[in-house]
């Protein structure tokens, strides 16, 4: 009744193979992009972009980058805080002038990249990281291979500790956005408009979906699936073990080193790497696809949407309208979060992905049962 | 015996080509267990060529060590005229040559589209970068290999599940959704692991029909296992019987019918 498909035709391949075959859906696809557009820059204030908007799009472009390699390949990890510090880093380098050293003297210094360029070098870079680590994918699986990938995290996280040439010799070993912009707009440092880290936001988070949905629903997405399912059966058919899982690592490592550098350079402005990209945010992001649904580009939206919203959710619940003490929410928030996560799980297994499926097979069939 | 490069015609008209596959004098050991024991046996081109034999004679082993999942410790493995070296399974793939599982191998968390769709990745040879954008060559790939995948959907008469998830279709339908997914790879020769495996007499009747239809229609040659005698008497034009890792026989279905050591094997033999 609500959600139908019928009178709705596909007479191409093309227009069957699309995003949204459903027209309905389509529309709804279309909508939701022009409020996040046009509508949603001229509301926002400083709050709602800090608290909400940004660490969702951000913590999306992660989770659908993890949910690529854990969700469409199989592939467990648990090293996105570690890849998510290289994004960060590379970003930082670049946006100031990566420096080369030979024997004590300063080769040369690249120029500075415009923020644009840095985020997306962020990503690169990442992505070869990501590769590299990747390697033992080969020979190890499952825990054993997550197991890997969280040396990579510690290994990471010790790597821009120790080595000063990462954050340009600063004393406190911390690394701090310099005042960019694009277009003349400011887009880093203290003093930026909520609009327009927004909108650069919102350009990464929606090229990352079209960029995974056309992967996914294409050649490179049924390899790694296959590889998935059943990694006898893909070789047999001329799957690539090797360079499935290498894609699917550099591809992944690519939108987690993304949103890392947006992490640092727009969201927080300065970074220590072990508080912002410790082993806790590699857990994160993986609560975020279990949640949302693994193998599915909606479900990583949903997932970090579920995380982002519900402990803000809960402190305005508490604070603004019971008026408790806030340290009082603050211990709740975790005590609750950490519930909803168990009885969610328990309830949906399969996510809420799974839920959305379920209510639109519902809905399609309204008001009648059957 | 025929020359190896020469064609001949059955009785029942069809056209059978020349050897297109060649396994000299194959060995293959388990730590001390001998799998295979210097087997040698040919594959023409066009043919269904049926490899027999009770249970742990080696039948799988010989289609895993073609499909490249073994290495024989000994022998050689002639393709289309060229010693093959020693392979990856999707190398094997590439060259030509699809198989199905005797326990189904399909994605179990795929549609039935994508499993089809699956079996054309070695034709699908687009850049990532065109991936990605779902432009330019990308796409008219996805266009064009849909076309010959739904070509194999329509054959197999599987058009009404093509959007259902393989993990809820019963076990007799994804064998055919399996063998759809070889098929779809336009392959040179195809193996058969127990195409029949568990299914009734109507199932039975259905998947000979279609393997018939497969070797009539895109002239694929087929080298299948199978464990009923009246399927395999009746499909295949030439069989090889194994028992215990060693050939014990080869030739046409009546010749095999008629061969003591193959009686032996499979009736048993008073051992006094």
């Amino acid at each position: 009744m609500f959600y139908r498909e019928a009178g709705d035709f596909s007479t191409t391949y093309a227009e069957d193979q699309q995003t949204f075959p459903i027209k309905f859906d389509r529309y709804r696809y279309y909508l939701v992009l022009f409020v996040a557009i046009f509508i949603v820059p001229f509301v926002l204030n400083d709050y709602w972009v800090n608290s909400l908007m940004m660490p969702f799009l951000i913590y999306s472009i992660a989770a659908l980058g993890l949910n690529i390699l854990v969700g469409y390949c199989g592939q467990v990890s648990l090293g996105t805080g570690g890849f998510m510090a290289v994004g960060a880093y590379s970003c930082y380098k670049f946006m100031t002038g990566v420096d080369i050293w030979w024997g004590g003297e300063l080769l040369f210094r690249l120029p500075e990249f415009n923020i644009f360029f840095a985020v997306i070098m962020g990503g690169v870079m990442t992505a070869f990281v990501g590769v590299l680590f990747g390697l033992p994918s080969l020979r190890i699986k499952g825990f054993y291979l997550a197991v890997a990938t969280l040396a990579a995290q510690f290994f990471l996280v010790w790597l821009f500790n120790r080595v000063s040439w990462f954050y340009n010799y600063s004393a406190s070993g911390q690394i701090s956005a310099p005042e960019r912009e694009l277009f003349g707009v400011l887009i880093t440092g203290p003093s930026t408009t909520p609009w327009a880290v927004y909108l650069f936001c919102l350009f990464f988070t929606i090229a990352s979906a079209v960029i995974a949905r056309n992967l996914t629903r294409g050649a490179a997405g049924r390899k790694w699936m296959a590889i998935r399912d059943m990694d006898i059966a893909a070789e047999i058919i001329g799957v690539n073990p090797l360079k499935a899982k290498l894609t699917a690592f550099m591809v992944s490592s690519f939108f987690i080193g993304i949103s890392g550098a947006l992490f640092f350079s727009v969201y927080l402005g300065a970074v220590e790497v072990g508080e912002a990209f410790g082993i806790q945010k590699s857990f994160l992001v993986l609560f975020m696809i279990i949640i949302g649904g693994l193998g599915s580009i909606f479900g990583s939206f949903a997932g970090a949407a579920f995380l982002v919203l519900l402990p803000v959710a809960l402190k305005v619940v508490g604070v603004d309208w019971l008026g408790w003490p806030t340290d009082i929410v603050a211990h709740l928030q975790l005590v609750i979060v950490g519930l909803l996560i168990i009885v969610f799980l328990i309830a949906e297994p399969h996510g809420i992905n799974q839920l959305w499926r379920v209510a639109k097979e519902k809905l399609r069939l309204w008001p009648f049962p059957h | 015996m025929k020359d190896n490069a020469e064609s001949y015609v059955t009785k029942d008209g069809r056209t059978i080509g020349p050897v297109v596959m060649e396994m000299k004098n194959i060995t293959l050991r388990f730590g001390g267990v001998e799998a295979i024991k210097d087997i040698s046996f040919d594959i023409r081109e066009g043919e269904i060529r049926a490899i027999i034999g009770p249970n742990g004679a080696g039948k799988s082993s010989m289609l895993n060590v073609i499909s490249g999942f073994y290495v024989p410790q000994d022998g050689e493995v002639w393709y289309k005229g060229a010693r093959r070296p020693s392979m990856k399974p999707f190398e094997v793939a590439q060259q030509g040559i699809a198989r199905t599982f005797q326990n189904i191998a399909l994605f179990e968390g795929m549609t039935v589209l994508d499993n089809v769709m699956t079996g054309r990745l070695t034709h699908m040879k687009s850049g990532m970068l065109s991936q990605m954008m779902w432009r330019g060559a990308a796409e008219r790939e996805e266009i064009e290999n849909r076309e010959i995948a739904e070509k194999i959907i329509d054959f197999l008469e599987i058009q009404a599940i093509r959007k259902t998830p393989v993990a809820r279709l019963p076990y007799g339908l994804k064998k055919r959704v399996e063998l759809a997914r070889a098929l779809a790879a336009e392959p040179s020769l195809l193996l058969l692991d127990e195409p029949m495996a568990g299914m009734n007499v109507e199932e039975k009747e259905d998947m000979s029909r279609f393997i018939l239809d497969v070797n009539d229609e895109f002239g694929t040659t087929i080298a299948l296992i199978e464990h009923d005698m009246g399927v395999v008497m009746d499909l295949s034009d030439r069989v090889v019987v194994m028992d215990y890792g060693k050939k014990i026989g080869d030739g046409t279905p009546h010749e095999v019918r008629n061969n003591q050591e193959v009686i032996d094997a499979y009736l048993g033999v008073a051992h006094d």
